[in-house]
């Protein structure tokens, strides 16, 4: 029994990081209508930044927390205006290309500079070690990715259901033909989106930095699963990619454990699955699978 | 497009780049027939993924400096004049390495191709250089299979093999007293191949393996693999990942707590630069087999220097194989007085070596296996650390003879 829960935990942390990544992705295609495939490259630039900033300037993760979802931020604002916008006009596919090519550009860029064997990161000792949960022992690190994500997937949900801003931001995701035709003008929301979209990412690559190799290469198969994920929780649902990370992480952590050779097949297999059962997504609206 | 297609279209692309779409082709060599009088080595390997820092361009690099000490040595008494070093990329896949052998072969002139990471990938090179009857001097592929089961007339295995890591390490860890061990592997020739060398060692070594594990390759999260290695309490873990992998699951084996449950974690493959990459604290104290240390003796430090000053950093073992390799492969043809391919293997067989890489290394007749002496190493605390890359001590040397399999063991039948 003690087991179980713990393969749940692990799957619900290493859901952590879909969860967060798919709701940016989720976010920019419900605004942009863009599939943003560089989100990986923006998860591998979170965790390269992070531990870039702990190299040379000596900060710490806490620190990174905070400074690598502003400068993503920055960065995602700097790639929508120079970029994106200008294809946002023609078919969706341009701007899949555009990202497409830019993440083969982010990736050899990161290779030239910090080569592939990867960058070292040190966890402050705050989080080192574990806690004992009721004969549960889960590194104490773990437990705090989880909950820090599950924390900011519930502040993005309040600013998302209480704020105007949100409250745009989720008619234009979920409702689009009718937030344009109650005049909503969505676009200059467009670049800040974007951006945020980014820097969700950008915090997924930070938390990631201490328990994962941080290599330019680790938003590439990271990325594969992201499309997964979305695609199971319903295009153009914020909730769907949330509930749609979680439960991807539980599938693969099950299936580590008890189908090990089987594990990342599994997460595909019901992605599958859900498009025969539902096409649209557990979350998706009807439209979507036009 | 709708949208559906573009999410389809999107998780496509992205596995397409996980493969590497960036189309192949390294550096164009001379192109055109083979010519007289000129000598052609091939770096074949990984120029862009995850190999490239322990071999990659710096392996070309090493083999310029071994065409360069051979030119040195014979200056105008050398048999040939013109020695052109090609490289190619072959992106870890067997079927770029298939094609890119072949036409190294038979278009660019290449008389020996080096290095070939990858298991996969170097027994289709092994087989490439049958077909063509060209030499295939592996340094970087470790499965057995290239002197066992798939073994040929030109093809030979210069540095390391997975019985030389198992037996180093399964063999040691388990005779100081880990019994009980469960091994975690990557499901692919090379994982499967460790996993059963791994195995051999510790039950012949008196320990028992409860369990092995087969894990997808590449993966990152491998937190639930560690529980269910763990849950077994066994007094090892082995891991037999590589590259990004290993420093994945060293990673989170730190944080799972299994160490101070009194597990102790035993790496299959480990080069430097891991252990260079993750920081010299998180591998502290791990036991691991290395073909060759650069700070082992004051003539590796020497040609270490050399390789630092060439290119800023300090070599793996595989860097320092692929010049033992191509400096052997000249002093071969030098005595043959011809690249004939047939001529240079029966020079190299038999061949008793000492050079930078090799120590008490002898070319097996037998299986073209190169067997010398091997170490198990110890990485230093970070306290110990003196100087950059000070990461290594030698804890033991294991002579050439048992560091290897007998040749009669391997299987092999040359043809």
């Amino acid at each position: 029994m003690s087991a179980v829960l713990q393969y749940a935990v692990q799957g619900l942390a290493a859901g952590s990081f879909y969860a967060l990544a798919a709701l940016g992705l989720a976010i920019i295609f419900g605004v942009l209508g863009v599939v943003n495939f560089a989100h990986g490259a923006f998860y591998m630039l979170g965790a390269v930044g992070a531990a870039v900033l702990l190299d040379t300037l000596g900060l710490s993760l806490w620190w990174a927390l905070l400074a690598v979802p502003v400068l993503m931020f920055g960065f995602g604002v700097v790639v929508e205006r120079l970029l994106v916008q200008w294809l946002l006009r023609l078919d969706p596919l341009y701007n899949f290309l555009l990202t497409f090519g830019l993440t083969l550009v982010l990736v050899e860029l990161v290779k030239q500079k910090y080569g592939v064997s990867g960058l070292p990161y040190r966890l402050p000792g705050a989080l080192q070690g574990r806690v004992d949960l009721g004969g549960v022992v889960l590194p104490r690190y773990q437990l705090f990715v989880l909950l820090a994500s599950v924390a900011i997937c519930v502040l993005v949900w309040l600013v998302m259901t209480r704020s105007r801003v949100g409250m745009i931001v989720r008619a234009a995701t979920e409702k689009p033909e009718l937030a344009r035709a109650l005049g909503i003008n969505v676009g200059r929301w467009v670049t800040p989106v974007f951006g945020f979209g980014v820097a969700l990412a950008g915090l997924a690559g930070v938390l990631a930095a201490p328990f994962r190799a941080i290599t330019a290469d680790m938003g590439n198969n990271f990325a594969i699963i992201l499309f997964a994920v979305v695609v199971i929780g319903g295009l153009g649902s914020i909730v769907g990619a949330v509930i749609a990370g979680f439960l991807v992480g539980l599938v693969e952590a099950f299936g580590q454990a008890y189908a090990p050779t089987f594990a990342q097949i599994l997460i595909f297999v019901l992605m599958a699955l859900i498009i025969l059962v539902r096409p649209a997504g557990l979350f998706g609206r009807k439209e979507a699978t036009a | 497009m709708t949208s559906k297609r573009m999410w389809a279209g999107a998780s496509a692309m992205s596995a397409v780049l996980l493969l590497g779409a960036c189309g192949g082709g390294g550096p164009g060599g001379s192109g055109g027939d083979f010519s007289g009088g000129k000598l052609v080595l091939a770096v074949l390997n990984d120029q862009s993924g995850v190999y490239k820092d322990a071999s990659g361009p710096n392996s070309v690099k090493a083999v310029k400096m071994a065409v360069a000490d051979f030119q040195k040595k014979y200056g105008d008494k050398a048999v040939v004049d013109k020695i052109e070093v090609t490289s190619t990329d072959h992106q870890n896949k067997p079927d770029i390495a298939n094609t890119k052998a072949s036409e190294l072969y038979e278009r660019r002139g290449a008389d020996v191709i080096l290095d070939v990471p990858t298991s996969s990938a170097a027994l289709a090179v092994a087989n490439q250089a049958k077909k063509n009857k060209k030499l295939f001097l592996d340094v970087s592929a470790a499965t057995t299979a290239l002197t066992g089961a798939q073994c040929n007339k030109y093809t030979f295995q210069w540095a390391y093999n997975t019985y030389m890591l198992a037996n180093g390490t399964g063999t040691t860890v388990t005779e100081k007293g880990g019994k009980k061990w469960n091994i975690i592997y990557p499901d692919y020739e090379f994982g499967q191949n460790m996993s059963k060398s791994f195995s051999d060692a510790v039950t012949k070594a008196g320990g028992t393996v409860q369990g092995t594990i087969p894990t997808p390759f590449p993966n990152e999260n491998f937190a639930t693999f560690l529980t269910k290695a763990g849950s077994t309490d066994p007094d090892v873990i082995g891991t037999m990942q590589a590259g990004g992998d290993l420093i994945n699951l060293v990673k989170q084996f730190n944080e799972s707590g299994l160490k101070e449950k009194g597990i102790e974690l035993a790496v299959g493959l480990m080069l430097i630069t891991d252990i260079h990459s993750l920081g010299v604290d998180q591998f502290a104290d791990t036991m691991f087999t290395d073909a060759w240390y650069w700070n082992m003796d004051p003539e590796a430090r020497a040609w270490a220097d050399r390789f630092l000053a060439e290119t800023g950093t300090r070599p793996t073992f595989e860097h320092a194989g692929n010049y033992s390799a191509a400096l052997q492969y000249l002093e071969a043809v030098q005595e043959a007085g011809t690249d004939d391919a047939d001529a240079v293997v029966a020079k190299l067989e038999g061949k008793k070596i000492n050079d930078v890489f090799l120590r008490n290394g002898e070319v097996r007749a037998k299986d073209h296996s190169v067997v010398h002496d091997a170490y198990l190493v110890r990485v230093k605390k970070p306290s110990e650390v003196k100087e950059d890359w000070d990461y290594e001590e030698i804890v033991a040397t294991i002579p050439a003879a048992k560091a290897f399999a007998p040749a009669e063991a391997s299987g092999c039948t040359l043809s």
